[in-house]
């Protein structure tokens, strides 16, 4: 207590129940659990890009990504995957779009898209997912060509859709005129009619991005190791599966 | 000339002892804890999320700092008379002023040096060096309207609230331009008097939102001639005010 402070005893007793109480209230308001279920369901609408550049005050890069983070937090709560299923899609679609056309140089929004949003068994949701990852691709293609080879590998492996995989195959082979684009990815085509599982070419496509230092980011890296991991153990496991109905 | 001097050199002094320091230091501590959180739950562009956010955070920073320390430093020594006993020294009004103009223009320059260092941790050398740059050239312009507003007005609350409102106007405009002009609009009377409103708004405040871009950092530094006439229009502005400021103060009876 420094000399210019009054004793403790000179508060009255009523000013310290009234502090006593209005803390009480706001403890007792912030412990109560938030309605987890209500928030992954309403995911607000997007604003549309002009909205957000004008929220961001010129800030356009750094706004882009923390809307990113925003949107994502409204599925990646406590690791669990499965409210993924529960979002608007329509709603969260709309919000990639604004991000990206917000900054368009930002590879966040399809990240999200091919690797987070598309890994939901829900065929009707990634069919929407893959072809918002097609439209975009058609806008910058050179830029934005392994999404496209991501989404054709969902459709060919999750979605057991060859023609639509082909689609996304041909147009990648089609559309992409830098010479940034690896063999692999020119010759789609012949990689979706291969007769291989889906770790197999998971591996090769990872393992060739991987190979270029076209993944660069230390989170995604993680994130994608992550993914291989799964998908093997998921890989390991289904033959037991088969064996025990048997 | 060396009244000028010895005016910044208190300037100077006075923000070393009033705390800015310290401030700046707790703005960069701030801002790397802001990136250490988010690269935690990012899943991919972690390292551009870093960078981008926290230097929007710090451009923010050393804008509001730099701001509210000359409206403070202003107006407290115009309530205590100060100008009045300086100006009776054998030093002019144009000298006081652009002294004093001086010392907060290196004030900003120092912060904007401070709060481009921690970004070389994410962004390359060149791309961090132009952003300082600009950083410091936006500073000089937020010095010199503080200073106009602050002498003008003689009072905090309006003189940072005019600065506030005229650097924020400027970082929008061309949103709302852009939006003013948007295809959807219908070609009615008031919405083109509205349009050009703001296509007039626009001609008296400097371009903002394409100065100090997070953008370099992430995806390269802009080209020689775009950086330069930036940097001339951040400069012709800053030149407008000081020359406002001047004017205003030369024709004040005290």
């Amino acid at each position: 207590m420094s000399a210019r402070e009054r004793p403790l005893s000179a508060v009255p007793g009523w000013l310290w129940a009234f502090l006593a109480a209005s803390l009480a209230a706001q403890l007792t308001l912030q412990a109560v659990p938030s309605a987890h279920r209500n928030a992954v369901e309403n995911l607000p609408p997007a604003p549309g890009p002009l909205t957000l550049r004008l929220a961001s005050f010129g800030e356009t890069a750094a706004a882009a990504r923390l809307a990113m983070i925003y949107v994502q937090s409204f599925d990646l709560r406590a690791g669990n995957d499965i409210p993924f299923r529960r979002l608007n899609y329509t709603r969260l679609l709309a919000w990639l779009r604004t991000i990206l056309a917000t900054d368009p140089r930002s590879q966040y929004p399809l990240f999200a898209a091919a690797r987070v949003y598309a890994e939901i068994p829900d065929p009707v949701k990634v069919r929407e997912v893959l072809r918002f990852i097609h439209q975009e691709f058609l806008a910058e293609p050179n830029r934005r060509w392994q999404w496209l080879a991501q989404a054709a590998l969902i459709a060919k492996y999750r979605l057991h859709d060859l023609p639509l995989a082909l689609r996304y195959a041909t147009a990648l082979q089609r559309d992409t005129t830098t010479e940034n684009v690896p063999l692999w990815a020119k010759h789609m085509v012949v990689f979706m009619l291969e007769d291989m599982n889906e770790l197999q070419a998971a591996k090769i496509m990872l393992g060739g991005l991987l190979v270029r230092g076209d993944i660069r980011d230390p989170a995604e890296r993680r994130f994608l190791q992550n993914q291989l991991d799964k998908l093997e153990q998921r890989r390991q496991q289904a033959p037991a599966g088969e064996g025990q109905k048997r | 000339m060396r009244s000028i001097a010895a005016l910044a050199r208190s300037i100077l002094i006075e923000a070393r002892r009033s705390g800015l320091p310290w401030l700046a230091l707790g703005s960069v501590a701030l801002a790397l804890g802001l990136a250490g959180f988010l690269s935690q739950v990012a899943i991919t562009e972690s390292l551009q999320l870093q960078a981008a956010v926290s230097a929007a955070f710090l451009r923010a920073c050393a804008v509001f700092v730099l701001m509210t320390y000359v409206v403070t430093s202003t107006v407290r020594e115009a309530n205590d008379k100060g100008i009045e006993l300086v100006l009776s020294l054998p030093v002019s009004r144009a000298s006081y002023y652009l002294g004093k103009l001086c010392g907060f223009m290196l004030c900003g320059a120092a912060l904007a040096a401070c709060f481009a260092l921690p970004l070389l941790i994410w962004a390359p050398p060149g791309a961090v060096a132009l952003w300082g740059v600009s950083l410091a050239i936006e500073t000089l312009l937020v010095a010199a309207a503080s200073l106009f507003f602050s002498m003008a007005l003689g009072q905090v609350l309006p003189s940072i609230a005019a600065t506030a409102g005229l650097y924020l106007l400027a970082r929008v405009i061309s949103a709302v331009q852009a939006i003013a002009g948007g295809p959807l609009a219908e070609p009615t009377l008031t919405h083109r008097m509205a349009q050009w409103t703001v296509d007039a708004l626009a001609l008296v405040l400097p371009r903002l939102d394409a100065a100090t871009r997070t953008d370099w950092l992430l995806y390269g530094a802009p080209s020689a001639l775009e950086f330069g006439k930036l940097l001339a229009g951040l400069g012709i502005y800053t030149v407008l005010l000081i020359a406002a400021g001047l004017f205003d103060f030369k024709r004040r009876n005290l």
